[in-house]
């Protein structure tokens, strides 16, 4: 059981280890960038993936988590705070004596007196995990459609605020993001320097994630999440309270995309009011689909391959189109998603029929 | 006091009133019957008092303590299990991970225990599948533990879901005709079960057309007709009671 799981993990792993190699020995280290990048979407992508097909539900609003989390860390790691403590505020002060600021040099040289990206990013995820409760109990009492309908309100408020807010940069969004040090000597930074270094941060980052939704899928809540996808009345008369569950995994994966988000920003130096987009958020629902709903696998791979083409830009102008198109396709022909497990059996039976 | 009391509960549907003003109590230890022909109220019965349907006046106590009102999952947490009349098992699912389902009140791994596996999380695990296990060896099904539920034939389907009613070690069972569609042996199975099951102590509140099943295994019988409690008996005075005899076999006779 446990070697079954572990075994395509560490398979991933060394897929992910070779996949630099060879950057490396051919030269194109440069795709690495677009690589880190695909990774934090994923990271997104497998959580959104716990909401649609193992709980069933729906969020046509998740590039607002994403936006929270990268907007949050960018706004409280980048706002000098220097004025503040020269006019003597005392939580400044607090802050200060205990670490939780850090000294930058802006492009003049000036010194500036920003908060801990540590701080920011705990800021950010608590943020995320408050209004994820508090989008979370009203909407998830709705179903289908309604469901939707409510997500994208949700989605559309978001990008609206990071467009028409000052303090986040208006359509220009937040730039000079300073970088995340994670340990002594590993920065989460989109320095040249870093660049293998941060694929595989966003790697490791991907895989724990994964790993930990595998095992709660694997576990009783999953089974619980399962159960509800079935039948909501049967899985509420055994003892099963539906509304909590539904609710804690969209905060779960709420906090998925936040921290996409928060990484995100502080390798890309930035973030502006596009992540926080609506297509974006069809987007992730449009991966999640193709990728099988109920099969974090699928998600995975259909949000490495889809994101990295994008990235390098292969869809061109038609970029948001070709998910539009993709969504369509799915729920038209097989809205249970292409790489579900029946479709497999499919063709294998009749491989070995012949 | 009684462990199920039932106090002139009421349900109306619009203007149909499918139970009006019911009244009994189900004492520890008991099976208990309700019959009556197609229509009657019973099922709407069942759905108020685990909670699937809000009543419209009435009270309902269990252990003396009210439960109308509260959410299903609330009344399953006290000790109330249930099966459905049109099974409800849960597609995509295997029969044991159904019956699994079922041991969810008497577990408690949360999100973090799960995403973390940890040990207590393992343990309870195991836990579970054993009993589920077992609970499938005891209705001789557990040849098909791996199968998907939604996919074995009829009567195993019953009784997966009687395996997942008795997974929470409930105090009461409520059982929603679970001879429907079974042959004359594996009848006969289910009231050898359901006899079995009271011994070890659980309390069965039992809707059944079967006759037989009824007159056989249950200590006393509740009739319902058109939403009204008619009669409330041993097996035996039912058995004569005028007004049930001519509602079970039409005015005609009468
Ligand atoms: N959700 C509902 N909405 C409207 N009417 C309903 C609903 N559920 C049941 N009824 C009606 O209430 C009455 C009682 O139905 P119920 O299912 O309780 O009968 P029953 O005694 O279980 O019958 P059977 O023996 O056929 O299972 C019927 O007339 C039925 O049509
Ligand atoms: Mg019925």
């Amino acid at each position: 059981m446990k070697a079954r799981k572990f075994f395509p993990i560490l398979l991933l792993l060394l897929v992910l280890i070779v996949v630099q190699q060879l950057t490396r020995l051919t030269g194109t280290a440069y795709y690495l960038t677009q690589m880190t990048m695909t990774a934090y979407y994923a990271l997104l992508v497998i959580g959104l993936c716990l909401v649609m097909g193992y709980a069933g539900q729906i969020s046509l609003g998740h590039a607002g988590f994403f936006a929270i989390g990268g907007y949050t860390s960018a706004v409280l790691t980048t706002f000098d705070l220097t004025p503040l403590l020269d006019k003597g505020n005392s939580a400044i002060g607090f802050l200060t004596t205990n670490g939780l600021l850090a000294e930058r040099q802006s492009l003049y040289g000036e010194s500036l007196l920003s908060v801990n990206p540590w701080l920011a990013c705990v800021a950010a995820l608590l943020l995320t995990i408050i209004i994820a409760f508090c989008i979370g109990i009203p909407v998830l009492k709705l179903k289908g459609h309604y469901l939707a309908m409510a997500t994208l309100g949700f989605g559309i408020i978001i990008y609206r605020v990071a467009l028409a807010t000052e303090i986040f940069g208006g359509a220009d969004g937040i730039s000079a993001v300073p970088g995340f040090p994670l340990l002594p000597g590993i920065v989460v930074s989109g320095d040249f320097s870093n660049r293998v270094q941060n694929y595989y941060i966003a790697c490791c980052l991907l895989l724990l994630g994964f790993l930990l939704l595998q095992n709660l899928i694997d576990s009783r809540v999953g089974r619980a999440l399962r159960a509800i996808h079935g039948s909501e009345e049967a899985a509420n008369a055994m003892g099963v309270n539906t509304a909590r569950y539904k609710l804690y995994t969209f905060v779960v994966s709420a906090v998925f995309a936040a921290l996409a988000g928060i990484f995100l920003t502080h390798y890309n130096g930035g973030i502006g009011p596009s992540e926080a987009g609506i297509m974006k958020s069809v987007r992730y629902v449009a991966i999640v689909a193709i990728g099988g709903m109920a099969n974090l696998w699928g998600a995975l791979t259909m949000a490495a391959v889809l994101n990295f083409l994008s990235l390098r830009g292969m869809f061109g102008s038609y970029d948001d189109a070709v998910f539009g198109v993709i969504l369509i396709i799915i729920m038209l022909f097989a809205p249970q998603g292409l790489l579900r497990r029946q479709v497999w059996q499919f063709f294998k039976k009749s491989g070995s029929d012949n | 006091m009684s462990l199920l009391d039932i106090k002139d509960v009421k349900k109306q549907f619009g203007g149909l009133q499918a139970v009006s003003e019911v009244s009994f109590a189900v004492e520890k230890g008991m099976i208990k019957a309700v019959i009556g022909p197609n229509g009657a109220g019973k099922t709407t019965l069942f759905n108020l008092i685990s909670g699937n349907l809000p009543l419209t006046s009435g009270a309902i106590f269990f252990e003396d303590k009210p439960i109308h009102g509260l959410q299903p999952y609330q009344i399953a947490q006290r000790g109330i299990s249930r099966t459905f009349q049109n099974i409800k098992l849960f597609p995509g699912m295997t029969a044991v991970e159904n019956v699994m389902i079922g041991r969810h009140t008497r577990s408690r791994a949360g999100f973090l225990a799960g995403m973390f596996h940890l040990p207590a999380a393992r343990r309870e695990e195991r836990e579970i599948r054993e009993k589920s296990l077992a609970l499938l060896e005891l209705l001789e099904i557990s040849q098909f533990a791996d199968v998907e539920a939604t996919s074995l034939a009829f009567g195993q389907q019953r009784a997966v879901e009687f395996a997942r009613a008795l997974a929470s070690e409930p105090t009461i069972l409520l059982l929603d005709e679970p001879a429907a569609g079974l042959n004359i042996y594996e009848t006969a199975e289910i009231a050898r079960l359901i006899t079995k099951i009271r011994d070890q102590g659980i309390t069965v509140l039992l809707v059944e057309h079967d006759m037989s099943l009824v007159m056989d295994i249950s200590d006393e019988i509740v009739v319902l007709s058109f939403g009204q409690k008619i009669a409330e008996d041993v097996p035996g005075a039912i058995q004569q009671n005028q007004e049930v005899i001519q509602i079970y076999l039409g005015t005609a006779d009468a």
